[in-house]
């Protein structure tokens, strides 16, 4: 198994608050890595601490082989990024959105237009191309946004809660593209508040308060809660109380 | 150098698809220069007259067809006692009245004339301004008189205003208004373009990439810097050939300075930016913090001479201040470099410290 994201007592602190508190574990190379915690228990210090965007107080990482501190640069070249808000332009259209973010990673334009071309064809939008991003309905914008974190074909993924927002069919076709991307070898590095999105993942970590509490497959943290769902895990573990 | 431009042109597509930001980049300046060249001029032309000629001879006939035939006062029925000058004044018929004694043309020959000119204060800039016409007009008409009579040989002060000898208002606003515009069209459009980004969230996307922040900002920067650079050459060129403003310097020097002058600017703009997190603030502080800073305290308006001796020194850090000192050096006056140092050397040193704020502004942010 080739580990590409791994983390060892990985702390940042803002003054006296400690965000992320020692946090260890490892990803494998095409594994859907769910990332869970109530809001405010430090998923998105954490994460932002793998893009590169904030520096550890202690402790190290690496992400694609490369660390954290010293090799900033090489992480970024390797790692692909969508949130919840979109990281489209609306006064663009698909195609410009896509060459200025291939341009900015350094792709030909060929290549750009080669792989967007694809990309749409795989989503059947090839329509949409010359359409600004403003005129699309939000399940396609996220669709588009997913594939444009793709586009300059990172390791990894981190996606912040991509899913906010959208309606349940387009929630699941969406899981579908990070299947086919986690089945072709990129890594998913997933945060989401949905529980049901919690299961489509291979493992779960929760966080609590700056501390991962609980990190398995979802079928071995049911059992080991006793529960017959995530939500109730996650009740359990955020909480401190069952659902049940 | 190939993702810069990737960067500047997506600028350019965002501020060419925004109508919006296209009136503020280019209507406002032009729309501004043409009001302020129009309307807020304070030469004033076709003041209302009233006049108490009580002489009525020969001579006073002659200088009040001198004030007739100026464009600055136009004649009122003759009024014929002190208070229906008064009257004039409450009904706004006149600005200034003017009371010929009986004896004008007599006293004149003997040197000892006694006119007296009345302006309606209610305006004292305007009035002054006024009676100080008036007074031209009359030592202009004894000075000819003078001349032909050729009697006494008097001693007169000739005064001549050197650089602007109409005392033509434009001269004033013209690098007002280029300071006023290049630093609003500068500062705010990019404190408002940075916070757009942040509000939409595309900035976290850009920070993830490989992009420096040095990168981001240069990128930010560039377009509006090309824009407002073409917006001064615009100002400065309507200034020519609409209202007549000389360019008396080296247009290279002026070129230079407003090159500077807009990357203060625009360093101000990424100060602000670092600072606000939505357009609204980015808007409400480049409005408030910059707008009447520069309107009150740049010398556009109101003389720095005039100002209370803490304003005076709150004045000296507005960069607009140094940039219109140079620009009329350099259009009315025609100076060289060598005379306009001190304020070329603290627009710099302004302009140095303002961008070292903006990235320091920035780089806190993100660690």
């Amino acid at each position: 198994m080739e580990v590409v994201i791994s983390t060892d007592k990985l702390t940042k602190k803002f003054g006296d608050f400690v965000a992320t508190n020692e946090i260890t574990f490892e990803v494998a190379k095409g594994e859907i890595f769910g990332f869970l915690g109530a809001n405010g228990a430090g998923k998105t210090t954490a994460m932002r601490m793998l893009c590169g965007l904030l520096k550890p107080s202690y402790g190290s990482a690496s992400v694609a082989g490369f660390d954290i501190e010293k090799q900033t640069e090489q992480v970024k070249q390797n790692i692909g990024y969508m949130s919840q808000k979109f990281s489209l332009y609306e006064d663009l259209t698909v195609k410009e959105n896509f060459r200025f973010y291939g341009g900015v990673y350094k792709l030909k334009r060929q290549v750009i237009d080669q792989r967007l071309n694809e990309m749409l064809g795989n989503l059947g939008m090839l329509n949409v191309e010359n359409s600004l991003v403003a005129s699309l309905p939000l399940g396609w914008k996220q669709k588009l946004a997913f594939s444009l974190a793709m586009l300059h074909r990172p390791k990894i993924v981190f996606l912040d809660e991509p899913t906010g927002g959208v309606d349940p069919i387009t929630r699941r076709q969406f899981w579908d593209l990070i299947y086919e991307a986690a089945h072709n070898g990129v890594t998913i590095f997933v945060t989401t508040h949905y529980m049901d999105e919690a299961e489509y993942c291979d493992r779960v970590s929760i966080m609590v308060d700056g501390v991962i509490k609980a990190l398995d497959t979802p079928e071995n943290l049911r059992k080991q809660f006793e529960t017959d769902s995530m939500d109730g895990v996650f009740q359990l573990l955020a909480r401190g109380t069952s659902t049940k | 150098m190939k993702t810069f431009l990737a960067f500047v042109k997506k600028e350019f597509f965002h501020i060419l698809r925004d109508r919006r930001t296209l009136l503020i980049l280019f209507g406002m300046p032009i729309a501004q220069i043409l009001i302020f060249g129009f309307a807020l001029n304070n030469e004033i032309n076709n003041a209302g007259l009233v006049v108490l000629n009580r002489a009525g001879d020969y001579e006073s006939k002659q200088l009040l067809a001198k004030f007739q035939n100026s464009t600055y006062f136009n004649l009122q029925d003759p009024v014929f006692t002190e208070a229906a000058i008064e009257q004039a004044f409450k009904d706004n018929r006149a600005k200034v009245a003017l009371i010929i004694p009986l004896d004008f043309g007599k006293n004149m020959q003997a040197g000892n004339e006694q006119l007296r000119i009345i302006g309606d204060a209610t305006d004292p800039n305007q009035a002054q301004t006024l009676v100080n016409y008036a007074k031209a007009i009359i030592a202009d008409y004894l000075q000819q008189k003078q001349n032909t009579n050729t009697q006494l040989p008097i001693t007169t002060a000739q005064p001549r205003m050197l650089f602007n000898p109409e005392l033509k208002a434009v001269y004033q606003f013209v690098p007002g208004v280029m300071g006023l515009i290049l630093l609003l069209v500068s500062a705010m459009m990019t404190s408002l373009t940075i916070a757009k980004e942040k509000e939409l969230g595309t900035m976290e996307l850009l920070l993830i990439s490989p992009l420096k922040p040095f990168h981001i900002i240069l990128g930010k920067v560039a377009p509006y810097w090309v824009l407002s650079f073409l917006n001064a050459v615009i100002i400065i060129i309507l200034g020519v050939f609409v209202f007549g403003m000389p360019v008396n310097g080296s247009v290279p020097l002026l070129l230079l300075v407003t090159l500077i002058f807009s990357f203060a600017s625009l360093a101000l703009g990424i100060f602000i930016s670092s600072k606000a997190n939505s357009q609204l603030v980015a808007m409400f502080l480049s409005m408030f913090g910059l707008l009447l800073p520069t309107l009150l305290l740049s010398g556009f308006i109101f003389p720095i001479e005039n100002m209370p001796l803490p304003l005076r020194i709150i004045s000296n850090i507005v960069p607009a201040r140094w940039f219109i000192e140079l620009i009329k050096g350099i259009m009315i006056k025609g100076s060289p470099l060598s005379l306009l140092i001190k304020p070329f050397l603290v627009l710099c040193f302004i302009t140095v410290v303002l961008t070292i704020a903006g990235i320091k502004g920035i780089k806190t942010r993100l660690s």
